[in-house]
């Protein structure tokens, strides 16, 4: 990406991204990451910049499916992905079932951490799904089932400085069972 | 951030070509990227190295492994093969970072991410490692989590990986790309002591690629990574141990063991291997070979504890294989 002419370095490039279904040609600056186009760039305020440096999580969204630091991808490196963020995890007015379980669990208490844990546990279940071991799991050559100290461990990068994480993780064991949760939440 | 030009390499000799002057390689860029916005590094240009065709994980028919250097950590922590045959690879991964983290970073970024000591990462503060020359302040300040085994006056930084400890134990190469053609490094001898150089981490020249990581076969015997840290997740190592022995008859036939978070590298403990190879498989054995690794260590004022905890983390983790408790 040099310039032909001038010589001059070029510090920008068009990149394709998919967005929440939609096809975007964006022009960008080398230095901007994925979370700056899509905050600043593309009105998409749900993933939020908390820590901007990968440790809090609240700027997770899925690029071609997988949870990643929105804060540490370069939009450049992003060319080409398709970018699920939070206002993309509904179908319309219809909440994915990792939404229905933290609102009827209440998993937040203000809600600033919110887009990123539900974007994280969205992709915790279809990790689960394809049998992942985590840091808990006693045998790696498992394919472990969601319990409590599995959801702990893979919701690791994701914090919340309310300390809503009991009610986060009934959400999370909810929406990965097939059964109704019947404790109730106090 | 300081501007930088971008391009993407489709094969490792345009990566070399695209190499020149202060360009870094950009892998998951999971440390780089926070380096670069954190003013610790000031690239002129990027090459992205992640769409290079070093993505896959080869199976060998000699039950050893090949592993891309742009496959990511979490992909390799979750491949059934090296879930059966080298745990503890996928045990060290999966103690590293955060799901989000494994899913961008490398593997050769694993292996070259800078270490996380605070005043390498202030640019407000002296540093050899970051500032050749200026001082190391960590020696007088700041350093309950720094290195004890092998550090230097100059530098007292240690290596942050997970991975890097667990292929140390496992005997691994790195494919290396070099200007004047490919070569294959142990990893022991990629990672170098801070000596008075404490800018370099390792022995690689500027412009060189890691192309992907070797493992030999076949598996060998059975190993565990356990990692002590201030928290139950997503933190470095205060202390990680990556164990593994073959007793036999109540005999140790062979060790191998590596530490984490000790040391500018990932610390093979040979001494201690030394100690135990032909020893009686117990308590009194595997103490005594630790306090062998860990007699030349160095600790600094606030960072005494890592030596119990580095022995008490060896013994343990032997101790659990011996037990058949892994």
């Amino acid at each position: 990406m040099e310039s032909a002419d001038s010589g001059a370095p070029v510090t920008r490039a068009d990149i394709t991204l998919t967005v929440n279904g939609d096809l975007l040609r964006i022009d960008v600056d080398t230095r901007s990451s994925l979370l700056d186009v899509l905050r600043e760039g593309l009105g998409l305020t749900g993933a939020k910049k908390g820590c901007d440096h990968g440790q809090c999580g609240a700027c997770t969204v899925l690029a071609d499916g997988r949870r990643v630091n929105a804060c540490l991808l370069l939009a450049v490196a992003a060319d080409g992905l398709e970018v699920t963020t939070v206002e993309g995890l509904a179908d319309g007015d219809v909440l994915s079932p990792v939404q229905e379980a933290f609102l009827g669990r209440d998993a937040y208490q203000c809600g600033y951490c919110t887009p990123g844990q539900l974007c994280s546990a969205t992709a915790v279940l279809d990790e689960a799904a394809r049998g992942w071991p985590s840091a808990v799991t006693a045998d790696v050559a498992d394919a472990p089932d969601l319990d409590d100290a599995e959801i702990r461990e893979r919701m690791s990068g994701n914090l919340c400085r309310c300390g809503a994480y009991v009610n986060i993780v009934a959400a999370v064991r909810e929406a990965a069972s097939p059964e109704p949760v019947q404790e109730v939440v106090r | 951030m300081r501007s930088f030009t971008y391009a993407r390499a489709a094969t490792a000799q345009d990566a070399l070509d695209a190499c020149t002057g202060e360009t870094r390689y950009l892998g998951g860029g999971t440390n780089l990227v926070d380096l670069m916005r954190l003013g610790v590094e000031t690239p002129g240009k990027l090459v992205d190295v992640t769409r290079l065709p070093h993505d896959a994980i080869e199976h060998r028919p000699d039950g050893g492994v090949l592993i891309g250097a742009a496959v990511r950590n979490s992909d390799l922590a979750a491949d059934p093969g090296v879930r059966e045959r080298f745990p503890v690879l996928s045990e060290a991964l999966l103690a590293g970072a955060s799901g989000q983290i494994r899913n961008q970073a490398t593997v050769g970024g694993n292996l070259l991410q800078r270490t996380r000591c605070a005043y390498f990462q202030d640019v407000s503060k002296p540093c050899n490692k970051r500032a050749p020359g200026s001082g190391c302040p960590a020696i007088e300040g700041e350093h309950h989590n720094l290195a004890v085994l092998g550090a230097s006056p100059s530098c007292v930084a240690t290596h942050p990986s997970d991975m890097a400890v667990a292929l140390s134990l496992l005997d691994a190469r790195v494919r290396v790309r070099r200007r004047d053609g490919e070569d294959v490094v142990a990893l022991d001898s990629l990672y170098r002591d801070p000596g008075d150089d404490p800018s370099r981490d390792t022995t690689l020249d500027p412009g060189d690629l890691i192309t992907g990581v070797e493992i030999p076969g076949p598996a060998g015997m059975p190993a565990k990574y356990r990692k002590v840290r201030e928290r139950a997740s997503f933190a470095f190592a205060l202390v990680s141990v990556a164990g593994g022995i073959d007793v036999r008859d109540g005999r140790i036939h062979d060790s191998r063991i590596a530490l984490g978070g000790v040391a500018h590298r990932p610390w093979r403990a040979r001494r201690a291997e030394d100690v135990l190879r032909g020893a009686p498989a117990t308590e009194e054995s595997l103490r005594r070979a630790a306090a062998t690794e860990l007699e030349r260590a160095e600790p600094l004022r606030d960072n005494g504890y890592k030596v119990s905890l580095a022995a008490n983390l060896i013994v343990a983790v032997l101790g659990d294989l011996i037990g058949g408790r892994s």
